[in-house]
């Protein structure tokens, strides 16, 4: 399945990518991160679709698609 | 599975120190990605403004210089004149480039120079603390205008591709935005075109990015996202303003041009 995966040291928490989604596949992680941000993660499984909408608008480059 | 995206090597493998959220990073990966895609990154020469992005030099994996304040398009000029084999890109905020550096940015337009000219409009002051900046928009808070940007004591922004349509040197201008992942592909697409009309000799190019400045703005990012699209883009329409072969005019999006 494709998948994505946040480098949570580069994730400032700043959730564009949760409006990029079209299918609403991301979420924010309730869990501090090392840099003290909250930061996203793939909340449900077999849902994204590696369309990579997410990683064009992340900020940060923290974000890494599979397909 | 394959990796469908990676680090383009446009830029160095760092972390952007960028407030969270903001703009800055969006479009140095998508000049990241131009350089590596147009296979230009070793002859390149980039200019860093004053602003947020000072610290471009740090980020852009090419020949960076940090230009005094607005002067980006006379240190590109220079450049380039003495080098043509050089693609010159001059990376600039909208207080460095419309404001201390209009002279620059305008005359360098009217010459039409060969160069690429990336403009980052967020309608503040970032780096010093958010204060007005000439694409401030009318009632909209800063430090220097806490009450909100008024006609009578401020006047009216500066829509700066509006500006420099009106000048036979200025070949390529476009409006794009960064506030959705399909805005962000047709800025690639415009910021791409800006570099290869540099590398085709059509002269001077300049694409507007309207970016967020959420820390500044004293929004979340995705309250940002929703000033871009209900106050931002009225003011400031997307589309092109000019192209190498056609002069002005052209459909625009999100309010009157």
């Amino acid at each position: 399945m494709p998948e994505i995966k946040v480098d949570e040291k580069l994730c400032k928490g700043c959730e564009l990518c949760t409006t990029a989604c079209p299918k609403q596949c991301i979420a924010m992680s309730d869990q501090f991160s090392v840099t003290g941000y909250y930061p996203a993660k793939l909340a449900k499984q077999d849902c994204c679709t590696g369309c990579g909408l997410c990683a064009q608008i992340c900020p940060d480059l923290a974000i890494t698609v599979f397909k | 599975m394959q990796q469908v995206n990676k680090w383009p090597s446009g830029l160095v493998n760092k972390p952007l120190r960028y407030c969270p959220g903001c703009g800055h990073g969006i479009v140095h990966r998508i000049v990241g990605e131009c350089l590596e895609e147009l296979g230009i990154r070793e002859r390149t020469v980039g200019i860093a403004p004053v602003g947020c992005s000072v610290f471009a030099d740090e980020y852009f994996n090419c020949d960076m210089i940090q230009g005094p304040h607005g002067r980006g398009p006379a240190i590109a000029t220079g450049i380039k004149r003495s080098k043509p084999e050089c693609i010159v890109f001059s990376y600039q905020g909208d207080g460095d480039l419309a404001s201390i550096g209009m002279a620059e940015t305008v005359h360098s337009a009217a010459r039409s120079e060969n160069i690429t000219v990336i403009f980052i409009n967020n309608a503040i002051y970032g780096m010093t603390g958010g204060q007005m900046a000439p694409t401030t928009l009318i009632g909209q808070q800063a430090s220097t205008c806490p009450r909100g940007r008024t006609v009578q004591a401020n006047g009216y922004p500066i829509r700066v591709c509006e500006l420099l349509a009106q000048l036979e040197g200025a070949r390529y201008l476009e409006r794009t935005s960064t506030h959705t992942a399909a805005h962000v592909i047709k800025a690639k697409k415009a910021i791409r075109q800006a570099f290869q009309n540099q590398i085709d000799g059509k002269g001077f190019s300049l694409v507007e990015v309207l970016s967020i400045c959420p820390t500044n703005w004293g929004l979340t990012p995705l309250q940002s996202l929703k000033f871009v699209t209900e106050k931002m883009m009225p003011m400031y329409p997307l589309g092109v303003f000019r192209t190498p072969d056609a002069a002005a005019g052209a459909a625009t999006e999100g309010g009157a041009a």
